[in-house]
């Protein structure tokens, strides 16, 4: 039952994954896209990760792709503002497209079909065990991922600070 | 799994969502009643003895009213706004412990639908996706108005959702689980948290009015300045659900501070009520005081609607980031000395 449940939602993020990037109204991608990061929780749910699924949700659908859409809001991007793409540009991306497409087509021809997976340890997890990880063997990467976020905060209130004088 | 399970499950879901639309529908009632008490008036007393039936006429009107949607607007976001408004606020109850376990024969049932080990953060994260109802249905009238007010209250909400966080954080210190279970069970015999965390409380509080787009904040509503906010172009039952997701709201955040800081169902003289009255009637009857506890909150979010004027827009977000979140942060720091210096000795 896990496998087609997997497969049930793997294809429906891949669809709502392609829906993003082929609607046309940037407000339409942008709620694709939390619709993808649904179907990622729920992957999350199935690996047993309790812990990782809430902040997914909590974090990406809750936060980042809320101030994606204030910002996009904000903007109220509409056909009639729409910068016009000219001829050449067009042909471009075709081109850079169709190499893309030749790329992953190889690349995926030379992988073998990966087995699937299975969890060494199903309750790693659950919210204690993945806390001892984390400040445990884990203690400096975690402790430097922070120090990293909070100095991208200070320099976006840097920036803020310099416009104003 | 077997099929007494599902059942049981299926049943206590069918009740907390009735009892959640019977509680917001009668909050309507509450809320005119309270505002006329408070500004010494009588306030709706036509339809039925002391205008008790009022919340129905209310329906039958919203569902007479015409149905309007506007030719500019989006259609299909424009009909999806109201739902996830309503979705998202009645999905927070799933984790709420109503009551102790009720036994009978030798079967234990929890009041409970389901006791997931993050708890906090299942509640966490559907408030903070409540705001995509409000943001989507503002976006998709096409309305100037309508889109300021989708923007302030998406600002609004990340704003008070820090706060809101951090201030779970030194509750989180404080109780060592997020399962809701574990933390009503622990504030068992006067051991409420609000004792170890009256500032965390404070925070969290004010931070449920404005996550909740309540009075005094309730700018993406603010009728002076947008018109009728979010919903100008609403009209019909899809207005109503707007509304009722708002008193849904307040019902489930009600819970929320009662289970976390006012000990939930646990109330002084329990365990002897529950020696004498047995294995049914006993938790019902702290289940009877939740909800006692729950009506208190939504009370009090009715009286500071009707005493406290509307914020400003900056004074709004001034009082978040530069008032709430450095005293959160502290609040977490002093929890932690005060936790650790406890331990030591």
């Amino acid at each position: 039952m896990g496998t087609s449940v997997f497969y049930f939602v793997a294809t429906l993020s891949v669809i709502f994954s392609l829906m993003v990037i082929f609607s046309k109204n940037p407000v339409h991608s942008v709620l694709y896209l939390i619709v993808t990061f649904f179907t990622f929780t729920v992957h999350y749910i199935l690996l047993n990760a309790q812990f990782l699924a809430v902040v997914n949700f909590i974090v990406y659908m809750g936060a980042i792709m809320v101030l994606f859409l204030f910002v996009l809001m904000l903007l109220n991007l509409n056909k009639d503002n729409e910068p016009l793409k000219s001829g050449a540009v067009k042909i471009v991306g075709v081109i850079a497209g169709c190499c893309l497409v030749v790329t992953l087509v190889g690349s995926l021809k030379a992988t073998a079909v990966s087995d699937p997976v299975i969890l060494r340890n199903p309750n790693l997890g659950l919210l204690k065990n993945l806390g001892k990880e984390l400040f445990g063997p884990f203690m400096l990467p975690f402790e430097l991922s922070s120090i990293l976020l909070l100095s991208a905060m200070v320099g976006a209130v840097l920036l803020t600070k310099k416009e104003k004088v | 799994m077997d099929i007494a399970f599902v059942i049981e499950k299926f049943v206590l879901v069918a009740i907390i969502f009735g009892i959640s639309l019977l509680i917001a529908m009668y909050s309507t009632y509450a809320e005119r009643k309270v505002a006329a008490f408070l500004q010494d008036r009588l306030g709706p007393d036509r339809a039925g003895p002391f205008g008790i039936l009022q919340p129905l006429a209310d329906g039958v009107k919203m569902f007479m009213k015409e149905e309007i949607i506007p030719s500019n607007a989006s259609k299909w976001l424009f009909m999806v706004g109201p739902g996830l408004a309503m979705l998202t606020a009645c999905i927070g109850t799933a984790v709420i412990p109503w009551g102790s376990d009720i036994t009978i024969g030798d079967r234990v049932i929890p009041l409970q639908v389901t006791d997931i080990n993050v708890g906090i953060l299942y509640i966490f994260g559907v408030v903070s996706l409540g705001v995509y109802g409000v943001m989507i249905g503002g976006w998709a009238s096409n309305n100037k108005y309508s889109l300021l007010s989708a923007i302030r209250a998406a600002s609004q909400n990340i704003s008070y959702e820090i706060a809101m966080g951090l201030s779970i954080i030194a509750l989180l210190l404080v109780t060592g689980t997020m399962s809701l279970k574990e933390i009503v069970e622990q504030q068992h015999g006067w051991h409420w948290n609000v004792l170890y965390q009256p500032l965390g409380f404070l925070i969290f509080m004010i931070c449920a009015f404005a996550e909740t787009n309540r009075a005094p904040f309730d700018l993406p509503e603010c009728e002076t300045e947008l018109i009728g906010g979010y919903h100008t172009e609403y009209s019909s039952m899809k207005l109503g659900f707007y509304l009722f997701a708002e008193y849904i709201n307040m019902f489930v955040s009600s819970a929320v501070m009662a289970t976390l800081y006012f000990g939930g169902y646990n109330y002084p003289g329990m365990d002897w009520v529950l020696l004498h009255t047995g294995p049914i009637i006993g938790p019902l009857i702290g289940t009877f005081v939740f909800f006692i506890k729950i009506f208190a909150f939504i009370f009090f979010f009715m009286w500071v609607r009707w005493t406290i004027p509307r914020f400003r827009y900056d004074q709004l977000m001034h009082l978040g980031w530069k008032g709430l979140i450095p005293l959160a942060i502290a609040n977490i720091i002093i929890t932690g000395i005060v936790i650790a210096i406890i331990e030591k000795f």
